[in-house]
């Protein structure tokens, strides 16, 4: 199978990362809400609770974020994917049921609750990142390799 | 205002996944590639992250509500069930096998192929079976 290589970006990564907490900071204290996007897309699902709108407009700026960004530099964002449309939605499912499931994802359990000390987040992201890890040994050097 | 600052939160977010390069599922699974091309960059993604954020909400714990909200919304559970752990366990199988969680997936909706589009529709079904599950 096809690995396409990537190269460690030390720079662009923290920056980046900085931005996610500074968003994740700013969401907390103006809405006083957690910036978990499994959350927050789900609550687009009806029936609606409260607080449909902010999730919406939430959705939106994330959804907008990337007409912004290509008036920089080198601001088309690459993106190298599988092509395979039934093993992307068995990975769409999966993150959905699961998120929820475990309510949360890398948003809201692996940079939101890592920062507030929780163990229930420290727990599921050792969780996710674990079973990923293993997903992708078995995909790319058992049955691809 | 709510609606305003949910935007710009949403908006800044994108933008620190695209600036980051989490929008491309090959530099995911390359972080999680351990046995093979490592790519350590997610690594410092989710420390800048997390650091960021661990300072800011401890700046926050002072305040007794938000800017444009009544009272902070913060998770109460503490209890670590089977919920929690079969839930995350079956996040992590997806998101290595697409290289894809929901922040980046909603981020490139817009400029997406159509391998995106499938896997959003595909996590929103997920989210709906969950709920018709746990109710």
């Amino acid at each position: 199978m096809y690995i396409p290589a990537t190269e460690f970006t030390p720079l662009s990564a923290l920056a980046g990362g900085v931005m996610i907490g500074l968003a994740a900071v700013w969401f907390l204290l103006s809405s006083g809400r957690i910036a978990g996007v499994s959350g927050i897309v789900s609550g687009l699902i009806p029936p609606f609770s409260p607080g449909v709108g902010v999730n919406l407009a939430f959705v939106a700026g994330l959804a907008i974020s990337p007409i912004a960004y290509s008036v920089f530099p080198g601001g088309t964002p690459e993106q190298t994917m599988s092509s395979n449309l039934w093993l992307l939605g068995a990975a769409g499912m999966l993150v959905g049921f699961g998120s929820r499931l475990g309510s949360g994802c890398t948003s809201g359990h692996g940079v939101c609750g890592i920062a507030r000390l929780s163990w229930r987040s420290i727990i599921a992201t050792i969780t996710f990142v674990a079973t990923a890890m293993a997903t992708v040994y078995v995909t790319r050097h058992m049955i691809g390799g | 205002m709510q609606i305003l600052s949910a935007l710009i939160a949403g908006f800044v977010l994108g933008l620190g996944l695209l600036v980051s390069q989490m929008t491309n599922p090959a530099k995911v699974l390359n972080f999680l590639d351990v046995a093979g091309i490592w790519d350590p960059s997610l690594l410092l993604v989710i420390g800048g992250a997390v650091v960021t954020t661990l300072v800011g909400f401890q700046l926050l714990k002072k305040r007794s509500a938000p800017l444009f909200a009544d009272v902070f919304h913060l998770p109460t559970k503490t209890e670590i069930d089977y919920r929690l752990l079969v839930g995350a366990a079956l996040f992590g199988v997806g998101w290595g096998l697409g290289g894809l969680c929901p922040g980046p997936a909603v981020t490139s909706i817009l400029i997406a192929n159509l391998g995106i589009v499938v896997f959003i529709a595909a996590m929103i079904f997920g989210m709906w079976i969950e709920r018709q599950i746990t109710n």
